[in-house]
């Protein structure tokens, strides 16, 4: 299991953030991702695994200011 | 805390801000009469004649840069603010040049794609410094649905159901209560807390 913004998900091995952004329905590249609090740069998303047990943080930033 | 404690405290305290709109521009202006002592502004566009419904230019400086009239206006207004006003672009890779002696930076920027942007270089880059954000600046009403949310160094005052402005309205109301909230929040960090 991973947590995704406080709510729990199947870990999938080997899964990416891509792929996980990509399963949660996130549109690349309007978010931040943290795991376990540390920041992915966006350039690492197709690379970074997501760990069995990750806290992950996905924030969304909407247009406008 | 006392009153003379929180002005001493402003007075030494800096702020860098991403963008003079409809956040940046509210964000100096109100920070600037609380009485923040300095304020490093970077935006490149100038005043158009609407823009002038949510942001805090008048209409004799439509045509002018921005960060030109924020730091006219702020010093017409207040006494004893440095306004390091600067008109250049954030370019990527660079996004936290400008920011990088200020204790807190609020993101005042337009598009989703650039606040991703500079949000993720400060917070790589400049991991110590407080980072303001906001999201949902969009649409009228909902002043229920906006909340902050805190995550290490990033502040992020969003509303979730906030229409994104390439779909929706910018109004002075929703604009300004995004920007205050953003301001409200620098003040509780530079201050260690909320004063009830």
């Amino acid at each position: 299991m991973i947590t995704v913004n406080g709510n729990g998900r199947d870990h999938v091995p080997d899964e990416t953030v891509s792929g996980l952004l990509k399963r949660l329905n996130y549109i690349f590249p309007l978010v931040i991702v943290k795991i376990n609090g540390t920041v992915v740069p966006r350039d690492s998303f197709p690379s970074v695994n997501v760990p069995d047990g990750a806290t992950v943080e996905v924030i969304h930033l909407t247009s406008g200011g | 805390m006392q009153n003379s404690e929180i002005t001493a405290r402003l007075k030494e305290a800096s702020v860098g801000i991403a963008g003079a709109g409809g956040l940046g521009s509210n964000v100096a202006m109100t920070l600037a009469r609380a009485g923040v002592g300095r304020l490093v502004i970077v935006d490149m566009d100038l005043v158009e004649k609407g823009n002038l419904d949510r942001q805090c230019f008048f209409l004799d400086q439509v045509g002018m840069p921005k960060v030109e009239a924020l730091k006219e206006n702020i010093e017409r207004a207040v006494e004893g603010v440095v306004v390091d006003a600067r008109e250049v672009m954030l370019d990527e890779g660079s996004m936290d040049e400008p920011f990088r002696d200020v204790d807190i930076i609020v993101e005042a920027l337009d598009l989703a794609e650039t606040k991703v942007r500079l949000i993720e270089e400060v917070l790589i880059k400049l991991p110590k410094t407080p980072i303001v954000a906001a999201s949902g600046v969009g649409g009228i009403g909902g002043s229920e649905r906006v909340s902050l949310r805190v995550s290490g160094t990033l502040y992020l005052i969003e509303d979730p159901h906030g229409i994104p402005c390439e779909e929706g309205i910018l109004t002075g109301p929703k604009v300004g209560l995004m920007a205050h909230w953003q301001a409200n929040t620098v003040m509780e960090i530079l201050l260690g807390g909320s004063c009830e």
